[in-house]
């Protein structure tokens, strides 16, 4: 966090000196393990095992915040008869299908709520396996939030002891993660181990809470979101959700990361965590929010949401006749995440590609593959401050080095366009913690600079010209579009609040709404996201406050502006017992007030403000009006913290250790070796290695982590081409311990050569103690730290380590794994032109490698 | 030599602000060079070198003409006895590989000292150094005439001269912001206020009573740099928290203010030449006798 986010960890040395005890858990000894009080290396890629460990621990030596427990989570639920755990599976769960690697996730639910494919709806002639793989694969995971999808109101067994009640599942899935196996697996001493599960046992409950922050090097893994789901299962049990110091913090790269997932420029989503229509389940709006809307909690109210977005985009071409242009949305028809558009490149169906400050030439994985998709478009566009690698790979990339490419052979035209930085436009920046805060432009852009508002605007309007008086039915949709933000300035900038205005939305009287709680199913308002709806409650930019610590409570409600309805800390009843009383003095945050008859608070209490804690709902109502007293999680279907997650995950209702798509090890708790669902995309530039015991796995013996300096910004587009950045970190290096260095003849300063069955890339040894080899198995493995800021281009270079990456992803997410990668490292330089490529090869002979490797179920 | 609480006011200055400084509290350094980096942007300093030095993660490695804040990293592993009351059969127990046991990663932002003897402002024979209303010391860049007497007056190595023209330049703690009532764009940027800038006399109680906060937390290394006025150069105005020998992170043990000894020596010289003189008279006045 220090190293990626020095500007946040202001807040935890703050904390730090208060008394707060900090752990880092990381394979390397970073700027975080310096100030930290405890620093446990482990192995790349087992985090699972290290967190369920820790659930275990908490599990056995009953050290659940019992109350909370059985107030708030869903440990009583009882799940289906047909559900069968890893436990008895040996690693898989029930429904898997080897053929399309996908899970039928329905025997996963509640007892009795079992969601039967609503058959009617389907396209007979498509295949119904394929076409849920097809859904599936579309992973709307992220849709609804953090609340997953539908799921009916369980059966439930409130003593815990009922063999197929949640908790008892947890016990059983959890009993095989020992310390012992936290040992051998990870590489962390049982002591260790046991230090760290005692101070977060003895830091967690009535009276204390404690904070999981992770940057989102966790995500990238293909068990990417059953990590964060871990940290959510262990931060249930421990209490440490919706109050004050506790919860699970993601750390993002950049500095709007959160608000492109709010307003997407995801594939999967709409504004505010809608799911993205899909082709064949979501024919029209009635049968999408059939399938898509959940009848108990704040998603109950989804067509208010959605039917709000549709007016705000087409405005009053959005009538309740035509389904308010719910048909003018595009529709899925499967996954369209980045890799998979690369896949798309390659084989010549995607010709055209927009890259907005993205540099995926070296920030994104298997970057050859990257680079020769973009060879194969008709044309792609680059918006950024400097001529990055993927602007310029068409002529000085390293395809062209070895050969591969021809300048004068590609066809793609590629248009280099300046762009604006946050200094010189306005707008707004989504922190980690959901908090919009407004930036003003300081100066103007110089040269042909623009803001992305401003391209994206005049190329809408200039697109619109251009159909003006067209008549097809197909560009009904940009023509009517509400396309009318004020400009100002010498280039016609875009007025940015009159996008926030839409974004907030109005009513039928044009007024500014204060709050999604009167966003209207009947085309009576407008909202661009939902979530948003109050950023410009009474017409003000609630977003631009600054208000000053000192001149307002703790909480700080006054500085900028959260979501939802300006709330800092989300499930916040849950900072109250189930009588609605603050669970200590200490931790007070959200309470019942009797006398007055609601609740309150220092935040904005995350529950309707006047149902009481004891409040049962009346049988068969919906929405919001549904929630009971103690139904904290708003926002999930049953209104509990899922321990088990019976809808909404698709590889798994727990989280369960799967070795890396390639690793040196084998997997020692289950038969089931890698993820079984991870995503495996094939192309002639993403071969496999072989994993754990299997034949040719040692030709690649260590382990390769990829990560970020706090001198440099994610691919470098930001930072190699500013001198006084550059000379911080003014090359491409990687880290190796002592031990490593003497195993494999490497000199400090002098060059390595690392090597995957992708490619293989140079840069400069710093020999350290900083990456200390761990007992993993009963032998020692050496991991190799890898800086992934590089490219050939800027002031500051080196080769991308994302190079070594493959195409293996998070089934849910999409995300790459390229946190864990076994590889090889040697002293020296690569080779040059076409011999770094025989070298390769070279590998991939010695390891065996064809065309099916590593890509078994 | 005597104690100076009040440069400013022995300079001359008749009605000045207090005396300001900076108190750099090592012990929550992050290493992010976020000082360096708003110094450079701030002062308009030019890039100074584009190599990888393997010293850890320091590629400044010091301060120069053109580095006026610079971030030491120094990867350390304890010596098991180093302390006389130490259990060292307990320690070596404890010291499993891989367990981060004994080992730290200590960072510090190292920038002029701004002494109350300062000794480059002695010797400047053109007035460009001078001492600032807030007891600091600057250079003025318009009047350096490179002579460069200043650099080996130095006794931490600060100042230094520019190769391509040949002034010498230093932190000026940003005497252009403090006049405007703000604080230096080191001190600005820092996001955990390991670099805090404020009136002298607060700092040194401030970080007296870190000092003694982290003793009673266990932290025995933990020690001030800088900050006696009876040291041999009166005190600095940017002095350090440590949490190891000065050396450790390349400050001079016990630095004396290079021009100290001068006004003894021209004493001497006085006295020398006088006797000489004595001499030469004598002997002038013996050969006229024995003419």
């Amino acid at each position: 966090m220090a190293e990626c986010h020095p500007v946040g960890f202001q807040w935890v040395m703050e904390a730090k000196a208060r008394g707060a005890t900090v752990i880092h858990v990381d394979p390397r000894f970073t700027r975080t393990s310096a100030l930290a009080d405890l620093h446990v290396p482990l192995r790349a890629g087992t985090d699972i095992v290290f967190l369920g460990g820790i659930i275990n621990y908490v599990l056995e030596n009953e050290a659940y915040f019992d109350e909370y427990v059985r107030t708030f989570t869903n440990a009583a639920a009882i799940v289906s008869e047909q559900f069968a755990d890893a436990e008895d599976l040996d690693g898989v769960f029930s429904g898997l299908d080897r053929e399309h690697h996908i899970y039928d996730v329905r025997t996963w639910q509640y007892e009795g709520s079992e969601v039967q494919a609503a058959a009617d709806q389907r396209d007979q002639q498509w295949d119904e396996r394929a076409q849920r793989a097809a859904v599936q694969r579309a992973a709307r995971v992220e849709s609804h939030g953090s609340g997953g999808a539908g799921v009916r109101e369980p059966r439930k067994d409130e003593t815990l002891q009922h063999p197929r009640c949640v908790f008892q599942i947890l016990k059983r899935h959890y009993a095989r993660y020992t310390p012992g196996m936290v040992e051998r697996i990870c590489g962390v001493p049982r002591k260790t181990f046991l230090r760290v599960c005692e101070l977060l046992v003895r830091n967690s409950g009535r009276e204390r809470t404690t904070a999981f922050a992770y940057a989102v090097g966790w995500t990238q893994h293909t068990v990417g979101v059953q990590y964060i789901r871990t940290a959510a299962i262990l931060q249930s049990l421990l209490g440490n959700i919706g109050r004050p110091g506790g919860g699970i913090l993601a750390l993002r790269g950049h500095a709007s990361i959160q608000g492109s997932t709010d307003i997407p420029t995801l594939f999967s989503l709409l504004p505010g965590y809608l799911p993205m229509p899909h082709a064949y389940t979501n024919l029209d709006l009635e049968t999408f929010l059939a399938a898509e809307s959940v009848h108990k909690g704040h998603w109950g109210d989804m067509r208010s949401y959605l039917v709000s977005l549709l007016k705000a985009w087409w405005g009053p071409a959005a009538r309740p006749d035509n389904g308010f242009c719910f048909d003018y949305l595009p529709r899925l028809t499967g996954s369209h995440s980045t890799y998979e558009t690369v896949q798309e490149q390659l084989a010549g169906t995607c010709e055209g590609y927009f890259l907005f400050g993205e540099n995926p030439a070296v920030g994104s994985a298997n970057a050859r593959a990257q680079r020769m998709g973009m060879a194969n478009l008709k044309w792609l566009v680059v918006r950024d401050f400097s001529l990055i690698e993927s602007a310029t790979w068409w002529k000085d990339g390293p395809e062209i080095e070895t050969g591969e490419l021809r300048t004068a052979d590609n066809g793609t035209e590629v248009f280099f366009l300046p762009a604006a930085a946050h200094t010189e436009k306005d707008g707004s920046f989504t922190n980690t913690q959901r908090l919009l805060q407004w930036h003003h432009q300081a100066v103007e852009p110089r040269g042909d600079a623009r803001s992305d508002l401003w391209f994206t605007y005049h190329l809408g309007r200039r697109i619109r010209a251009k159909l003006a008086g067209a008549a097809g039915e197909r560009d009904r949709p940009m023509l009517d579009l509400t396309w009318d933000y004020p400009t100002h300035g010498p280039h016609a900038e875009p007025d940015a609040e009159a996008v926030l205005a839409e974004i907030n939305g109005w009513n039928a009287d044009g007024e500014p709404l204060s709050g999604y709680g009167q966003l209207k199913p009947d085309g009576s308002t407008a909202c661009g996201c939902w979530i948003y709806c109050g950023v410009r409650a009474g017409g003000v930019n609630q977003a631009a406050r600054r208000t000053p610590g000192r001149e307002q409570n703790w909480v700080a409600s006054q500085w900028a502006w959260a979501w939802p309805l300006n709330r800092r800390i989300l499930y916040n009843r849950a900072s109250a017992d189930a009588g609605g009383r603050p669970w200590s003095e200490r931790k007070a945050y959200v309470w019942w007030d009797g006398d007055a008859g609601k609740w309150t608070g220092y935040d904005v209490p995350d529950f309707k403000a006047t149902t009481p804690p004891d409040f049962v709902p009346e049988e068969g109502s919906t929405g919001p009006d549904a929630l009971g007293g103690t139904d904290a999680f708003v926002m999930q279907a049953d209104g509990k913290a899922w321990l088990y997650a019976p809808a909404g995950v698709t590889d798994g209702p727990l989280p369960t250790h799967y070795e890396p798509q390639e690793s040196p090890f084998e997997n020692l708790l289950y038969g089931q070796q890698r993820n079984p669902v991870r995503q495996v995309l094939y192309n002639a530039y993403s071969p496999y290695q072989p994993s754990g015991s299997a034949g040719g796995a040692d030709v690649f013996p260590y382990v390769a982590t990829t990560y970020r300096l706090t001198e440099h910004h994610t691919a470098g587009g930001m930072s190699r081409w500013q001198p006084y950045l550059a000379e911080l970190q003014p090359e491409m290096f990687c880290e190796v311990s002592p031990e490593l260095a003497a195993e494999r003849g490497l000199e400090h300063l002098g060059w390595a050569t690392v090597v995957t069955a992708r490619a293989a890339i140079e840069a400069r040894v710093l020999v350290t103690e900083r990456i200390p080899p761990l007992t993993v198995q009963g032998r020692t493995l050496h991991q190799v730290g890898l800086p992934y800021h590089w490219g050939p281009n800027g002031i500051s270079t080196g080769d991308a380590a994302n190079e070594l990456a493959s195409l293996a992803l998070d089934p849910n997410v999409h995300i790459q794994e390229d946190k864990a990668l076994a590889c090889d490292i040697r002293p020296g330089r690569r080779p040059r032109g076409p011999a770094r490529l025989e070298l390769v090869r070279a590998y991939r002979r010695r390891a065996g490698i064809t065309d099916e490797t590593g890509t078994e179920v | 030599m005597s104690i100076v609480t009040d440069p400013a006011g022995e300079t001359g200055y008749a009605d000045h602000p207090p005396r300001m400084g900076f108190f750099t509290d090592t012990t929550v350094c992050i290493g992010c060079k976020a000082c360096e980096v708003a110094c450079k942007e701030w002062n308009a300093i030019p890039e100074d070198g584009l190599a990888l030095t393997g010293m850890s993660y320091d590629n400044t490695v010091g301060l120069g003409a053109s580095t006026w804040r610079h971030v030491a990293f120094i990867e350390q592993r304890r010596t098991i006895g180093v302390h006389d009351d130490a259990d060292v059969l307990a320690m070596a127990e404890q010291a499993t590989p891989g367990d981060g046991d004994g080992f730290r990663w200590l960072m510090a932002s190292d920038v002029c000292k701004h002494c109350t003897h300062a000794a480059c402002l002695d010797v400047c024979p053109t007035g460009a150094l001078f001492r600032t209303e807030f007891g600091t010391v600057v250079v003025q860049e318009d009047i350096c005439n490179g002579c460069g007497y200043c650099i080996p007056a130095c006794p931490y190595g600060v100042i230094d001269q520019r190769k391509d023209d040949g002034r010498a330049w230093k932190c000026t703690m940003c005497y252009d912001r403090l006049g405007e009532g703000m604080e230096p764009a080191c001190a600005k940027a820092c996001p955990t206020d390991s670099i805090q800038f404020g009136r002298l006399d607060e700092l040194r109680e401030r970080a007296q009573h870190r000092v003694t906060q982290l003793h009673d937390s266990g932290i025995a290394d933990a020690r001030l740099y800088g900050a006696d006025p009876g040291d041999g150069v009166g005190g600095d105005g940017a002095f350090f928290l440590l949490l190891d020998e000065p050396e450790v992170y390349g400050f001079p043990p016990d630095p004396v203010v290079t021009t100290k000894d001068l006004p003894a020596m021209w004493r001497h010289v006085a006295t020398a030449a006088g006797a000489l003189a004595a001499c030469a008279a004598a002997a002038f006045l013996g050969a006229l006798k024995g003419r």
